[in-house]
């Protein structure tokens, strides 16, 4: 579904990502891990068109994206949800959402949305009309992944989506994607530093380092491999 | 009692006026965080380029205005492109110098182009004199009212625009959050640009209005210049992020500038504004209806 | 002199170039000398210029050149230096003009040089106070409403003095006679004018000159750079954000006497708002918190209205609209151009021109 083949992408003399390559297979969840500063940001960042890389190819579903501008990539069926999760906070909680169906004209279709919305994630029913400042981390969280998937995306980038939340709530968070691959087929990119509970729910992991892919393959394989647990994820 | 019946139906007027100058400057600086201090210049123009049309043209009054309010949207929507889009993401005192340097640049050439030496009178939409009530004439005429309700008619208008479209929730959070809203397949820059344009569309009619009141009259300099004083203190009254709080701001300094005007002296219009602005700074400086905090950075 | 006086903080430390250090030994290391030396050689170059000047240049060009050196240097101090902006400095120079005329009504006896100094000197003080009163409320506004509060303040200033209550006092409308001063023995009266200006305007970038390369100097430009780093280095930012006004108001104050000295006259006239805008265009134009950018464009802003009219009909466009209005169309193609293109106007230019000729030298 999406490939990325030998990307480097530099901030200046630095290269955030050295020679990076990944392939996601529809509907499947594949955990991004690794260090701070290891690339995991930038390497979504480079695939939804917010920086342009270096040299390498990303295609999804066959179309090259480097030639895509952010706002055609939202339009294909890629939705990003950002670090620090990106709720314009100023607004309420039923506008938030809306702004995830921009492109969408469809009236009926858009209130379809907005109850499945609703119905996957209850604690935000219950303040739609609030702003979204009132909500916490966690319903902030919700929120952001509920937008992203108010434009139907097949493909979602989610960016530390465990970021300042209660293991609980991250919990949460990890089993709602999962029925989503499940039950919708939607297909999730997950960078995260919190490695365990990302693992627990991909199917499979890439371990970034220093922007260089060090180590792919299956989540169940890289969960029980021991010396790679210590050396790069922390567990 | 009658006089003071008067001066409040008076005030309410003149605040209306100012509260739709505060609008269009709470629009450009939520979107932009930009105070247009051109504001008075454009409307200026806008409202020379009307009076050429109706006095020297003979064209129809409504036409007139609607002419204007197109160059409006036009030179607002140009000027964001060209002038003030490379300084948005600046200090703020470039943005200040350059909507400055746009205000005398277009003071200056209205009067090339039109003269400085004459006070040109605007003709009124409606009628001058004021209602009468019994065998006493109101300071409130047809005019006056027409006045209200246009400004009534724009400030809803702007209000459904904002709160029930999907055009206007894009430009609230552009102005909110302009690098999400992008990220979120919003057209950022597109909608800047129609801020400023729909901004400066509103001022034109501003300009219009004031030009037909009976005191009205069209020149470079002067009246528009105090204008955009008084829309600038109505704005910071209602902390220059709240369009209802302008409109609020606005009416509320109508009153002011009028009792005062009548009850202490009428030479110092400027100064009462001057006042109350400094006023409100100290007191609230982040204005008397402002609920947000001041924009993370 | 004022050369040195760039706004960048890395200015300070290598102010001159080694070899000069070698040349100049004394004078490089103290600053206040080489002002002095400057100023007494810039006051002499102006009483040459001054003497052998006719009375039509004496009167249209040095005079009010030097007196709106004055007021731009203040402010290119206020803006440049401190950060902090002002739309309305002609309305300092308004109460300066006023404070002289007040002065000069009730309390002085003669009309001697000495007393012409003392008016000048309370012109200032005048200002300064009202500055501080200013500054005091302008320390707790940021970027735009200070912006807007100045400007309502220079479009309301003017205005006091027909204020019925006030207007007795103050000559409403016309405003107040000023004394003319008495030019020494077989000097006329309009060369004598330039010498007080000129005198003024070296004392006062002497003044400023030294003040921005002082202790206070820094702080202005620190409060500048990052009011917080600024306070957590144990500066008070509003105490320092209020003296920057003050002594932009003296400025500015020194110039209101001097214009009206010149005018015979203290009035509401004499300070409009597009007086403001040209300071403002001036300072712009020149490079903000430069003090010899200050001098480029109080030149150009007093050379350009006798000028327009030659250039309008140069252009043989004989129309009295367009020449009247040329200045002003100048501040505004200046203020925008210069803060897109130009930002740090002539004196930057300058600058990265030596710069570039001279790439050995250090800054």
């Amino acid at each position: 579904m999406l490939t990325v083949e030998d990307v480097v992408t530099t901030y200046g003399a630095v290269r955030a990502l050295d020679g990076v390559s990944m392939t996601v297979e529809p509907s499947t969840i594949t955990a991004v891990l690794g260090a701070n500063g290891a690339g995991k940001t930038t390497l979504l960042r480079t695939v939804n068109g917010l920086v342009r890389p270096r040299a390498g190819r990303i295609s999804y579903e066959g179309r090259d994206l480097l030639r895509t501008h952010v706002d055609e990539v939202v339009r294909m069926g890629i939705a990003h949800v950002p670090e620090g999760r990106g709720v314009i906070t100023e607004l309420t909680v039923d506008e938030n959402l809306r702004l995830g169906a921009l492109w969408r004209r469809n009236r009926t279709e858009l209130q379809q949305s907005l109850a499945e919305m609703y119905e996957l994630f209850p604690p935000l029913a219950e303040r739609r009309n609030k702003p979204a400042d009132t909500l916490s981390g966690g319903e902030r969280q919700m929120l952001a992944i509920a937008r992203a998937l108010m434009s139907r995306p097949r493909l979602l980038l989610l960016d530390e989506p465990s970021l300042g939340l209660a293991p609980r709530i991250t919990a949460q968070i990890m089993g709602t994607l999962r029925r989503l691959r499940d039950e919708q087929s939607l297909t999730v990119v997950l960078v995260e530093q919190n490695a365990r509970s990302a693992l627990s729910v991909s199917d499979q992991a890439i371990v970034l380092n220093l922007g260089r892919v060090v180590v792919s393959g299956p989540a169940v394989e890289l969960a029980a491999d021991e010396k790679l647990r210590h050396a790069y994820l922390g567990f | 009692m009658f006089r003071f019946l008067n001066l409040t139906l008076n005030g309410l007027t003149n605040g209306m006026i100012y509260a739709a100058v505060a609008l269009a400057l709470v629009m450009i600086w939520r979107a932009t965080r930009i105070v247009n201090f051109a504001q008075g210049g454009m409307l200026m123009f806008t409202t020379f380029i009307a009076w050429d049309l109706a006095q020297v043209h003979h064209a129809n009054y409504w036409v007139a205005l609607v002419v204007a309010v197109v160059a409006g949207i036009l030179i607002g929507g140009v000027a964001e492109r060209v002038l003030v889009r490379p300084v948005e993401n600046g200090p703020p005192l470039n943005a200040v110098i350059v909507t400055l340097g746009l205000l005398i640049f277009l003071q200056a050439l209205a009067g090339m182009i039109w003269g400085n030496s004459q006070a040109h009178s605007y003709p009124p939409a409606f009628r001058f004199i004021g209602y009468k009530v019994g065998d006493r004439t109101l300071r409130f005429s047809p005019n006056d009212l027409f006045i209200v309700l246009s400004v009534l008619v724009v400030v809803i208008a702007l209000y459904v625009l904002f709160q029930r479209t999907s055009l206007g929730l894009q430009m609230r959070a552009t102005a909110f959050n302009p690098e999400v809203a992008g990220l979120l397949g919003v057209r950022v820059g597109r909608l800047l640009t129609l801020g400023w344009a729909l901004a400066a569309g509103l001022g034109a009619l501003v300009g219009v209005l004031v030009a037909g009141t009976s005191s009205g009259y069209v020149t470079p300099v002067g009246p528009f210049d105090a204008l955009l004083i008084y829309g600038f203190t109505a704005a910071v009254i209602g902390g220059l992020d709240s369009p209802g709080g302008a409109v609020v701001g606005g009416v509320v300094l109508g009153l002011i500038l009028s009792y005062a005007d009548s009850y202490i002296s009428n030479f110092i219009q400027t100064m009462y504004a001057l006042v109350v602005l400094i006023a409100v700074l100290m007191i609230r400086p982040k204005g008397i209806f402002s609920r947000t905090s001041e924009r993370r950075v | 002199m004022a050369d040195e006086l760039e706004s960048p903080a890395g200015a300070l430390i290598a102010p001159t170039s080694a070899s000069s250090t070698d040349r100049f030994g004394v004078l490089s290391r103290s600053t206040l000398l080489r002002h002095t030396l400057a100023a007494l050689v810039g006051f002499g170059v102006l009483w040459l210029l001054i003497t052998s000047f006719s009375d039509y240049r004496n009167s249209s060009w040095i005079a009010p050149i030097a007196f709106t050196v004055c007021a731009a240097a203040g402010l290119t101090v206020l803006v440049g230096l401190s950060g902090q902006i002002s739309l309305g400095h002609g309305a300092f120079m308004l109460v300066g003009a006023y404070t002289l005329a007040l002065v000069q009504e009730h309390w002085t006896t003669s009309h001697g040089n000495l007393a012409m100094i003392g008016l000048l000197a309370a012109a200032a003080a005048g200002a300064a106070l009202f500055g501080a009163l200013v500054g005091v409320a302008a320390a707790r506004l940021r970027g735009p409403y200070l912006a807007g509060a100045t400007l309502a303040l220079a479009l309301g200033l003017p205005t006091l003095p027909s204020y019925e209550k006030l207007s007795g006092k103050l000559g409403g409308n016309a405003g107040l006679f000023v004394s003319s001063p008495n030019p020494p023995n077989g000097m006329d009266l309009y060369r004598w004018q330039s010498v007080i200006c000129c005198a003024s305007a070296v004392v006062v970038l002497w003044v400023l000159a030294n003040v921005s390369r002082s202790r206070v100097g820094r702080s202005f430009r620190a409060v500048r750079d990052d009011e917080i780093a600024a306070s957590l280095c144990g500066l008070s930012v509003p105490r320092v954000q209020v003296l920057a006004f003050v002594l932009s108001a003296a400025g500015a104050g020194v110039a209101g006497g001097l214009l009206a000295m010149i005018d015979l006259t203290a009035g509401p006239q004499a300070f409009p708002l597009s007086l403001s805008f040209g300071l403002l265009a001036a300072v712009v134009f020149g490079g903000l918190g430069s003090l010899a950018g200050a001098i480029y464009g109080s030149i150009l802003i007093t050379l350009l209205p006798l000028w327009s009219q030659d250039i309008t009909d140069a252009l043989s466009v004989h129309s009295h609209k367009v020449s009247s209005n040329m200045p002003l169309m100048v501040y505004g193609i200046v203020l925008t151009v210069a803060m897109l293109a130009v930002p740090n106007g002539i004196q930057g230019l300058l600058r990265s021109l030596r710069l570039t000729l001279a790439p050995g030298r250090r800054r």
